[in-house]
């Protein structure tokens, strides 16, 4: 049974038809990537599946319940958590205080006045391992907006994943980082496949990272579908190769 | 005790000292007891903003509606209802409280200088209520016949009426509860959602906060404080009228938090002072004291994004 289903959906804005009929299914455990050129509507397609964005037409399921028109803080209550293309954090705020308010609206406390001492010890239990899974813990007190870019890419993950979500959307999680940083950073999201057996849908540039993680790959061009398949099978493709893969291995 | 947090526990000490003391030293240095309860008074009502404004990250230049309606609500208690001053302050605050939960889901989904606009539209409103309703409020003269009691504990009785030194010590413990409980709800899980709405409603959004829901709850606790100190405000001068609704009131709320320094807990309540004693002091001098304020606040904004507060924490962290 297929954890999210998205049948058909299509966005249009005025005239321009960024998404259009675009259908896929993501099973529980499974690590798909979204890969198409500039302007092909990938962000617009994981904006319909988050909720930042409803569709003009077609349908998400998530779980087999209706999320079209789900606002988006339910949906992340439903186990939906995203990351975005450019990084959403609280910049004034301790990486620290950035995990804290996740951790805390996961466990039921985001209109809490208080604390018993020991949902506090929970709560911070639960940060400090978030900290240590990502190889932040040494940075815990310093202020987001002061960490290197890696850093901050990090630290935005761990709040989708503090979440606790059984999806996890990645918007680009190595837009913009040198080699060391996206080395770092794919292997973070190949533990979190692995050991947890999260489901992940990610849209990823870096060809290397997604032939490395990637269990299917979708491509979109120009809004709609162009190919999907297990990595070999569009490395093979030669429509993809012609509108994408040529160029961007050349 | 890190460095920061042991600086707020400082400043916080001193800041309950200078108050507590107030009535002692503030004639010594040409102040005197009404002086001080009007700078508690407005430094909770821009405290009370700030919660909404440094915490929350929404303006209301509206603020002024429900401290009026707070100062309104306890002169129509006692002068037509029930001559207490307790029973005054708490059906002030509720006409306050209810009024700005009432507004609230019809503004919250606006931000920025729209969600402004309409909280100033809806204050002139209840302006315009109080000034128009002659027959109950008094209109343009204002609301009058009417006193704070004397307040009585059973065993014995606190003469607030003539004791200006016992109103500002009955003032200060108002505003130390509201002023406790604005602390205490600020370092609650649902104080560090409203933190994460302002630093980015965006990520707020998408970690689960339903923003809008907490924008209201925010501004309806921030209301509910700014009609205590709207209700304190009335008792203060005997006296209301519609001027303590009008959006001006609004804006002197708004100087005195960011004078102060918006981003600090007590910032506005500095704010407060600066603002009451430079119009204590320039209105004596002149008629255009408020060209006087208007140029110090410009020159704040202006060089010291952070308020004064925000200058003086750099100090003491240099």
């Amino acid at each position: 049974m297929s954890l999210l289903r998205v049948e058909n959906v299509s966005k249009q804005f005025g005239s321009l038809i960024a998404v259009n009929g675009v259908s896929m299914n993501v099973e529980p455990g499974e690590l798909r990537a979204v890969i198409g050129p500039n302007g092909a509507g990938k962000t617009t397609f994981f904006n319909l599946i988050s909720g930042f964005l409803t569709p003009t037409a077609g349908r998400v399921t998530f779980d087999n319940e209706d999320i079209t028109h789900m606002l988006p803080a339910r949906r992340v209550w439903k186990g939906i958590a995203r990351t975005f293309q450019i990084t959403e954090v609280f910049p004034e705020l301790s990486v620290r205080e950035n995990l804290r308010v996740p951790v805390e609206v996961a466990a039921g406390h985001r209109l809490s006045p208080w604390l018993s001492a020991d949902d506090d010890g929970e709560i911070r239990a639960r940060v400090t391992d978030l900290m240590d899974m990502s190889g932040l813990a040494d940075k815990a007190d310093r202020l987001v907006g002061e960490l290197s870019h890696g850093d901050q890419r990090a630290t935005e993950i761990m709040m989708a994943l503090a979440l606790k979500p059984r999806l996890l959307l990645l918007d680009e999680p190595t837009a913009g980082m040198g080699d060391q940083e996206t080395y770092d950073i794919a292997q973070l999201i190949r533990k979190l496949h692995k050991d947890q057996s999260l489901t992940i849908v990610l849209i990823e540039h870096d060809m290397r990272v997604v032939f490395h993680l990637a269990d299917r790959i979708m491509v979109l061009a120009e809004g709609a579908m162009l190919a999907e398949g297990t990595p070999k099978e569009i490395a093979a493709n030669e429509t993809v190769q012609a509108a994408y893969l040529g160029k961007a291995a050349a | 005790m890190n460095p920061i947090d042991y600086n707020k526990y400082t400043a916080t000490v001193i800041v309950w000292l200078l108050l507590l003391t107030m009535p002692f030293w503030l004639p010594a240095i040409g102040g005197y007891s009404e002086l001080g309860t009007r700078v508690v008074v407005l430094g909770l009502a821009a405290m009370s903003l700030n919660f909404l404004l440094g915490y929350t990250g929404v303006l209301s230049f509206g603020h002024a509606a429900y401290f009026g309606l707070g100062a309104y609500g306890v002169g129509l208690t006692i002068r037509y209802l029930v001559p207490s001053t307790g029973v005054g302050i708490v059906a002030g605050t509720l006409i306050g409280t209810i009024a700005g939960a009432i507004i609230g889901p019809m503004i919250v989904r606006l931000r920025g200088v729209y969600f402004a606009m309409v909280t100033i539209a809806f204050g002139q409103v209840f302006f315009f209520i109080a000034f128009r309703w002659h027959s109950v409020t008094g209109g343009d003269d204002g609301l009058t016949d009417w006193s704070r009691m004397p307040i009585n504990l059973g065993f014995t009785t606190i003469d607030i009426q003539h004791d200006a030194r016992a109103f500002y010590y009955l003032v200060l413990v108002v505003f130390a509860i509201a002023v406790g409980a604005m602390a205490w709800i600020l370092r609650s899980p649902f104080g560090r959602t409203l933190i994460a709405i302002r630093e980015n409603e965006r990520r707020a959004r998408f970690l689960g906060i339903p923003v809008d829901q907490h924008i209201w709850i925010a501004w309806t606790i921030s209301c509910c404080f700014v009609s205590v100190a709207g209700a304190l405000y009335a008792l203060l001068n005997n006296f209301v009228d519609p001027r303590a609704l009008y959006w001006t009131q609004s804006g002197d709320f708004v100087i005195m938090a960011v004078l102060g320094g918006m981003r600090s807990f007590w910032g506005p309540l500095l704010g407060a002072a600066i603002f009451v004693v430079l119009q204590d002091y320039l209105s004596s001098q002149t008629q255009n004291w408020m060209s006087f304020v208007g140029l110090f606040f410009v020159l704040v904004v202006l060089f010291f994004p952070r308020g004064v507060l925000g200058i003086i924490k750099r100090k003491v962290a240099s």
